[in-house]
C-alpha cells in the first residue's frame, strides 16, 4: 500500500512536470515579451489555441505530426510579427494599457473566428504513433507522449538559452530588457528587436498549442484557463524573468497535479492561493526585479 | 561638423530649449556650462535623439539629424556617454564593451578593439568577467565612456562625466581626451568642473534657461570671472 501511493505520487510528480511544461513554454514567451516591450499579452492564449487549431488543420491534410511541430510555431510567430508590426507597434509609450486593451480584445476575435471556422465544438488530436504507449520510468508506466512534452520542452528552453546567451541578437535582448534607450544610442533599431521578439514568443505559444492538442484536445476556448494559469506563473516566477517563468512554471504544473490527485476540485484554486503566499511573502516573485511594475 | 540651429525642445508643456545654436568644427574640444537645470542634459539628448519633441536644425557632417531615429545618428557617427552613465546591470564588463560594437559594422573585429579598449582602460581589463554594476562609480564612468569609443566614433558628447569621481580618475579621464582629440575625435564635453573642462577645451558655450547666453574661447572665458560668477557657480 505504502509503495503504492509513493508510485501514485511519483507518476503525479511526472504528470505535473508535463504540465508545468506547457506552463513554462506559455510563461517564458509572455515573460520575454513584458520583459522586452513591457505589453502584457492577452492574446497569449489566443496564440496557443491557433497552434493547436492550426496543427490539427495540419494533421488533417496529411502534414506529420513532426513536420507540425517545425511549421506551426513558424505559422504563429510570423502571425505574431504581423500583430506587433501593424496593431502593436502604433501604442507604444502610452503604458501598460493600450496594448493590454488591444490584445485582449484581439482574443476575443481570434476565439470567434476560430469557431467560424471550426466550429464551436472542439476535436480530439490522436496522438502520434510513436509517442503512443507508455514506458517504465522507475516508479511505474508514465504515457510516453508526456515525456515526449518534458523533452520537447527542454529541447527548446536550451535553445533559446543558447540564443539569449550566445548570439549578438541575443545579447541584445538581454540589454534591451533592462535599458532599451542606451541599446538605441548604440545602433540598434530597438523596434525591430521587439518585433522579432514577439513573434518568438507568440510561435512559442503555438507550439505549446500544438503539444497540448493529443493531451486535452482542441476547443476555441482552451486559451482561457491556461493563459490566467500562465499569468500567475510570471507572477510567481517574477514578471520579465525567464528562470523565473521556468522554476515556477514547473511548481505550478506539480501543486496543480498533486493536489487535482487529492482534491480534484481544488486544483485551480490552488493555483490561485499558491500566487497569493508567493507575493504576501515576496512581491516581487522569485526572480523578480523590485519595482518593476511601478 | 555639427552645428545647432534654432534648436527648441519641450517635455510635455514645459518649454526647455529656447532656440540654442551651437557649432561643433572637426578635431576640437567644447564645452557647454551652465547651471543646474539650464538645458545641459536636454542639448545632448536632443543632438543624440532622446527628446521626442524637438524643433530646429542639428545638421552633422552636412546632414539633418533631427529627422532620423537615435540608431540611425548612431551610424553617422555621434556617440553619447549620458550623465547616468548608463551600464546595463547584469552583463558582464566584456558584454558591456561587446554592446557597443553590437550595430557597428566593426563587430567583425570585435576581439580586437576589446582587447584595445582594455589596454586604454586597464582598471577594465581586470574585471571583464565582472557584472559591471559590481564596478566603482569611476570604473563605471570608464567603461560607459569606452563603450562610446569602441565603435571609433567621430563625435563623442559626454554629460558631465567627472561627477562624482574621485580625483585620479578624474586626471586619467582629462588625460583621454586631450589623446582623444590628438587622434581627430571631436568632443562636446557638459562639466560642472568648469576650470578644468576649460582648461582642455577650445572653445565654450555658457547655456542658461534654455538660452545660449555666453560663447567664447576657453582662454578668454577661463579668464571671465564675472561671467564664470554669474553662470557656472553651482
Ligand atoms: N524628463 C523630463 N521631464 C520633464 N522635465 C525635464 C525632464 N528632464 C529635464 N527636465 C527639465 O528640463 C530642464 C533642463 O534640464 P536638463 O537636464 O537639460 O538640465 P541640465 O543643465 O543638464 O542640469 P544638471 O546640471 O542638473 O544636469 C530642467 O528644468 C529640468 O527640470
Ligand atoms: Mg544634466
Amino acid at each position: 500500500m505504502a509503495d503504492l501511493t509513493l508510485q501514485l505520487l511519483g507518476l503525479q510528480l511526472f504528470t505535473g512536470i508535463a504540465l508545468g511544461a506547457l506552463y513554462v513554454l506559455l510563461a517564458i514567451g509572455l515573460s520575454l515579451i513584458f520583459g522586452m516591450l513591457t505589453v502584457v499579452n492577452f492574446a497569449h492564449g489566443a496564440f496557443y489555441m491557433l497552434g493547436a487549431y492550426v496543427g490539427l488543420w495540419l494533421l488533417m491534410h496529411g502534414v506529420n505530426f513532426w513536420t507540425a511541430l517545425i511549421l506551426v510555431p513558424l505559422a504563429i510567430g510570423a502571425l505574431g510579427l504581423l500583430v506587433e508590426r501593424t496593431l502593436i507597434r502604433p501604442l507604444y509609450g502610452r503604458g501598460l494599457d493600450y496594448p493590454l486593451l488591444l490584445t485582449f480584445g484581439l482574443s476575443y476575435m481570434i476565439v470567434e473566428l476560430v469557431r467560424v471556422f471550426f466550429g464551436n465544438t472542439g476535436y480530439p488530436v490522436d496522438t502520434p504513433d510513436v509517442l503512443q504507449g507508455a514506458v517504465d520510468i522507475g516508479v511505474g508506466y508514465f504515457p510516453l507522449y508526456r515525456l515526449f512534452v518534458i523533452a520537447a520542452t527542454v529541447v527548446v528552453l536550451v535553445g533559446l538559452w543558447l540564443f539569449l546567451e550566445r548570439t549578438s541578437f541575443g545579447l541584445i535582448v538581454r540589454a534591451g530588457a533592462r535599458d532599451p534607450e542606451i541599446v538605441r544610442i548604440l545602433g540598434v533599431n530597438i523596434a525591430r528587436v521587439w518585433l522579432i521578439v514577439f513573434g518568438i514568443g507568440t510561435g512559442l505559444a503555438g507550439l505549446a498549442g500544438l503539444l497540448a492538442a493529443p493531451l486535452q484536445g482542441v476547443i476555441p476556448e482552451m486559451g482561457g484557463p491556461i493563459l490566467a494559469e500562465s499569468f500567475v506563473v510570471t507572477v510567481v516566477g517574477g514578471m520579465g524573468s525567464l528562470l523565473g517563468a521556468v522554476v515556477a512554471g514547473l511548481l505550478v504544473g506539480v501543486v496543480v497535479s498533486m493536489t487535482s490527485l487529492f482534491a480534484p476540485e481544488m486544483s485551480r484554486v490552488a493555483i490561485f492561493a499558491l500566487m497569493a503566499i508567493v507575493l504576501l511573502l515576496r512581491p516581487q516573485g522569485f526572480f523578480g526585479r523590485a519595482g518593476l511594475m511601478s | 561638423m555639427l552645428k545647432i540651429r534654432d534648436l527648441e525642445a519641450w517635455y510635455g508643456t514645459s518649454y526647455v530649449l529656447q532656440k540654442v545654436d551651437i557649432d561643433v568644427e572637426r578635431g576640437e574640444i567644447v564645452c557647454l556650462i551652465g547651471r543646474n537645470g539650464a538645458g545641459k542634459t536636454t542639448t545632448l539628448k536632443s543632438v543624440i535623439g532622446l527628446v521626442e519633441k524637438v524643433r530646429g536644425s542639428v545638421m552633422f557632417e552636412g546632414e539633418e539629424m533631427l529627422n532620423l531615429p537615435a540608431h540611425a545618428r548612431f551610424h553617422r557617427g555621434l556617440a553619447y556617454v549620458p550623465e547616468e552613465r548608463r551600464i546595463v546591470p547584469g552583463l558582464d564588463v566584456r558584454d558591456n564593451l561587446r554592446l557597443g560594437l553590437i550595430a557597428s559594422k566593426l563587430k567583425h573585429r570585435e576581439a580586437e578593439l576589446v582587447a584595445e579598449a582594455t589596454k586604454i582602460f586597464p582598471r577594465l581589463a581586470e574585471r571583464i568577467n565582472q557584472n559591471a554594476i559590481t564596478l566603482s562609480g569611476g570604473e563605471q564612468q570608464m567603461l560607459a565612456i569606452a563603450r562610446a569609443l569602441i565603435a571609433r566614433p567621430k563625435l563623442i558628447m559626454l554629460d558631465e562625466p567627472s561627477e562624482g569621481i574621485m580625483p585620479v580618475l578624474v586626471d586619467e579621464m582629462f588625460d583621454l581626451f586631450r589623446q582623444l582629440k590628438a587622434q581627430g575625435v571631436t568632443i562636446l564635453l557638459v562639466e560642472q568642473n568648469v576650470e578644468r573642462a576649460l582648461s582642455v577645451a577650445d572653445r565654450a558655450y555658457v547655456i542658461d534657461h534654455g538660452v545660449i547666453v555666453h560663447h567664447a574661447s576657453a582662454e578668454a572665458l577661463l579668464a571671465d570671472a564675472e561671467i564664470q560668477e554669474k553662470y557656472c557657480a553651482v
